[in-house]
């Protein structure tokens, strides 16, 4: 047993590089997906049926499909559109688009919390939409949604793990790899296991720093 | 794509839809025993619940069951796809599980407790008819919300070979080199279940406002 960690631990740059590239691709996808949940949120709540319809259809829609099938189409179905992607452009743009819906919903959860109070304050000192948004609005709603995003960060990193199915070198791949080569899956494996661990009490441990920060405002 | 790519499409949904009937099932209690070892302090075992719990929640479900597949039979337990499949499903749902019943235990009102005590309830009594009742109720729409997830990932499960709904569409798309129109009867299947699931979620939240608001 302590000789499979052995050549587990001899073939610590590719888990090393997994490693890396699951932290790039979780990063990119929950930033990206953040973003575009805020620009998603808004047409979320638009008194314009047509735009809220079409939000809600695409955050229902995304929210019922699995997210290996979803990958699955943009990777493989794609294609027959025209569309043709690599695999990580396909990889991290169907994490991106999947996750962005999770993010919208989330956000437009905080959002419909705030209290109106400060909201209008903001509005009767005369602030312009963006100034009353960027220094009203978002800070106490990223705080409050903090613990939120943050598990959803950590289902993204989890989401990551399924493009291994479409070639993807990240972590999981990687522990695959190493087991196919030497066999030693129960050591290749769970350190794969402990690196998520590892990975997820990170943005825990963001979180609650986060957290703390919102006590501290109060 | 033929009447017959159709009708294994839908053989795989029965497979998905039975492992995940059985996960849903075999996860729900053990998931509330692990609670119950947390919420009740047991020294050690609290303690090792905790960190099984954390790292199980920590872990994709494909890691976890390429582990199992593979790391099982190397130590002398033999073992097929689907029996992998379903320990994995279990030991991924009963680790989510356990934080909803927890959370419910955590905010359990202990004079209820205490007074069941007084009148002489004995633990096991206590527990069916005092504190289960109640906290079902509160952990309802979470456990709802977590088979949803379980259904969602269940697609990770053809890694060992399984051949759940998207297994036989890749298959299909494979075949027959136009991958969309089984992927589109994929999404048609899963939606409708995954729906479900949260239209009920929505229903006993909204029930469960209402008969607050009764009372």
């Amino acid at each position: 047993m302590i000789h499979d960690f052995g050549i587990v631990w001899s073939e610590r740059a590719l888990l090393l590089s997994g490693l890396a590239n699951t932290t790039i691709l979780s990063a990119l996808a929950a930033i990206a997906s953040l973003v575009l949940g805020f620009a998603l949120t808004p047409a979320l709540m638009s008194k314009h049926p047509a735009v809220s319809g079409i939000a809600r259809t695409f955050v229902d829609g995304m929210r019922c499909v699995p997210f290996l099938l979803f990958a699955y189409i943009v990777y493989y179905g794609l294609p027959s559109l025209g569309v043709r992607l690599d695999n990580w452009t396909s990889g991290l743009m169907a994490l991106i688009i999947y996750n962005a819906a999770y993010m919208a919903e989330i956000l437009r959860g905080a959002w419909m919390a705030q209290p109106r109070e400060p909201i209008e304050a903001g509005i009767a000192f005369g602030f312009s939409e963006l100034k009353l948004f960027r220094r009203i609005i978002l800070p106490p709603l990223l705080l409050s949604a903090g613990p939120v995003i943050g598990n959803q960060t950590i289902q993204i990193i989890k989401d990551s793990a399924f493009l291994t199915i479409i070639a993807l070198p990240e972590l999981t791949h990687a522990a695959s790899s190493i087991q196919s080569r030497h066999y030693v899956p129960f050591a290749a494996f769970i350190t794969a296991v402990f690196l998520y661990w590892g990975l997820c009490l990170v943005v825990e441990a963001g979180v609650n720093s986060v957290g703390r920060l919102a006590e501290a405002r109060r | 794509m033929s009447g017959g790519d159709i009708a294994s499409i839908f053989q795989g949904a029965v497979v998905t839809i039975t492992l995940s009937l059985i996960g849903i099932l075999i996860g729900l209690p053990i998931g509330l025993g692990l609670a119950l070892l947390r919420w009740a302090n047991v020294p050690v075992i609290a303690r090792m619940v905790a960190v099984y719990v954390s790292i199980l929640r920590a872990t994709p479900l494909v890691t976890l069951l390429l582990l199992l597949f593979f790391a099982l039979p190397n130590i002398g337990v033999p073992i097929n796809p689907i029996s992998a499949a379903i320990l994995a499903l279990v030991m991924n749902t009963s680790a989510f599980n356990c934080e909803v019943w927890r959370a419910a235990l955590m905010n359990f009102p202990k004079d209820q407790y205490e007074a069941a005590q007084s009148v002489g309830m004995r633990a096991s009594l206590r527990f069916r008819r005092i504190v289960l009742p109640q906290i079902l109720r509160v952990s309802l729409p979470g456990l709802v919300n977590e088979m949803s997830l379980l259904i969602k990932v269940t697609p990770v499960l053809a890694v060992v070979g399984v051949v759940d709904i998207t297994r036989a569409a890749v298959r299909i798309g494979a075949q027959t080199y136009e991958p969309l129109p089984p992927f589109l009867v994929a999404v048609a299947l899963y939606a409708p279940i995954v729906f479900a699931l949260v239209a009920l979620q929505r229903w006993i939240e909204r029930r469960q406002l209402a008969t607050e608001a009764a009372a």
